[in-house]
């Protein structure tokens, strides 16, 4: 080998994967600050990238399709009045908007997102619970996802029915018609393509729970994070 | 047909050599494929799915490990060792080459170098992510917060490096008869006298000391 031979490839190497491995830390951050920048190219490009944006998660081989005729909304279970809504109906009820952050459990993040819908008093007000009731169990039209939340995180100021997301109705990736919204929770609670709500005396495991998720998704405190 | 002139082929990629490139690039190719339907919401409408998905992304992901290593165990380990120190090293002419472009190069050009050191530290990094992602959707304690974006940042980062190697492996006029060296292992002599000299003054060396 001759004396002029450096073993820059050795150390480029190392030093890529020690900075990819650093990364690890503090990519979240970085891809915080850089998303103005990037979601502003990705909505350039139609929203191709999910750079700062939405990415979609199912588990099934297809996503439900949604027709406007057919479609009910089931609540029974523990109620007085079981009900069962068709869209209209939903949409005819008070509506709510609210603008929320949306975190996803795998580590993404949507900021600003824009939804409205109906809060779950308006219909808990409909079917008036029975005393024994503290949860309900979400039932997806995607078999066989469901998730549930108790009552009384139903009532936070920002959990809603979600019929609407960006002043559009809700699109077939994103859950038509309606989809649950906790925003202090991972989406995996917010059940998409919703067809059912049962009132149970006590709170089932949903799908990903059943998969070793927590039933208490809390935003950074749960499923291994702690902030 | 007329006799040609007889052009001189060297070999430079042994069959150990072209198979760790073809397992490489042929899982790549699967997995980027199967990660941008995971990942692109139009896709994900689309072509739906996403379990089976997940299932080709796995385990083309344990296909690729396991196919290096085979390649690992039974290949030609003293070349691929004597390759690996070819691209480890340097020399000035490979300094100037990556200002000027016009200093004589080995069988790697300095650019060919960094495109392997890089790739290479590309394969480690998605390996650890992709494992990081996997096992912690089953053991939250392996769950990493960040490991989704590194391994997305890694997809860009790995598709533009592999659209510039496409450009002058297959298109490029006067690079892309290096193809041959990749799939049938030889290339022509006046076409690496060109762009390899240094290399095919080992080459001579070596044959004259025989």
């Amino acid at each position: 080998m001759q004396a002029d031979q450096r073993h820059y490839g050795r150390r480029g190497f190392l030093l890529l994967v020690a900075g990819g491995l650093s990364s690890l830390a503090w990519a979240g951050p970085a891809s915080r600050l850089l998303s103005p920048l990037t979601s502003a190219g990705s909505q350039l490009l139609g929203d191709l990238l999910p750079v700062g944006g939405w990415r979609i998660y199912t588990i099934s081989g297809t996503m439900p399709l949604f027709d406007p005729s057919s479609w009910r909304l089931e609540i029974d279970g523990l109620v007085k009045h079981p009900h069962s809504l068709s869209y209209d109906e939903l949409r005819a009820l008070p509506k709510a908007e609210q603008i929320s952050t949306f975190h996803c459990v795998t580590g993404w993040t949507v900021n600003n997102v824009h939804w409205a819908g109906v809060r779950f008093q308006q219909l808990f007000d409909l079917v008036q619970p029975l005393p024994s009731a503290t949860a309900v169990r979400f039932v997806s039209a995607e078999h066989p996802y469901e998730d549930s939340l108790t009552l009384d995180q139903l009532r936070f100021p920002d959990a809603m029915l979600a019929y609407e997301l960006g002043g559009e109705p809700l699109s077939r990736p994103h859950g038509a018609p309606a989809r649950v919204v906790l925003p202090e929770m991972y989406g995996y609670k917010g059940v998409k393509w919703l067809t059912r709500m049962e009132l149970v005396e006590r709170q089932p495991e949903g799908y990903w729970e059943q998969n070793g998720y927590d039933q208490d998704a809390w935003v950074g405190r749960s499923n291994g994070y702690h902030s | 047909m007329a006799t040609t002139p007889s052009v001189r082929r060297l070999s430079r990629f042994s069959r150990t050599e072209r198979a760790l490139h073809w397992v490489h690039a042929s899982a790549f190719l699967v997995l980027l494929a199967s990660g941008l339907c995971l990942y692109l919401p139009s896709l994900a409408e689309l072509i739906g799915r996403r379990p089976l998905l997940k299932d080709i992304h796995v385990y083309t992901a344990l296909a690729w490990l396991a196919a290096l290593a085979l390649v690992l165990l039974a290949g030609d380990r003293r070349r691929l060792l004597a390759t690996a120190r070819e691209i480890d090293s340097f020399d000035a002419d490979d300094l100037a080459w990556l200002k000027r472009r016009r200093a004589p190069q080995g069988r790697f050009n300095a650019g060919q170098k960094i495109n392997a050191i890089v790739t290479a530290a590309l394969a480690v990094l998605f390996a650890v992510t992709g494992f990081f992602l996997w096992y912690g959707e089953r053991n939250h304690a392996f769950r990493l917060q960040n490991a989704l974006i590194v391994h997305d940042w890694l997809m860009y980062i790995s598709f533009f490096l592999l659209l510039g190697h496409l450009y002058l492996s297959l298109i490029h006029p006067s690079t892309r008869h290096s193809l041959s060296a990749i799939t049938r292992g030889w290339v022509r002599e006046d076409w690496a006298l060109r762009h390899h000299p240094k290399w095919v003054e080992q080459l001579r060396q070596r044959d004259v000391a025989r």
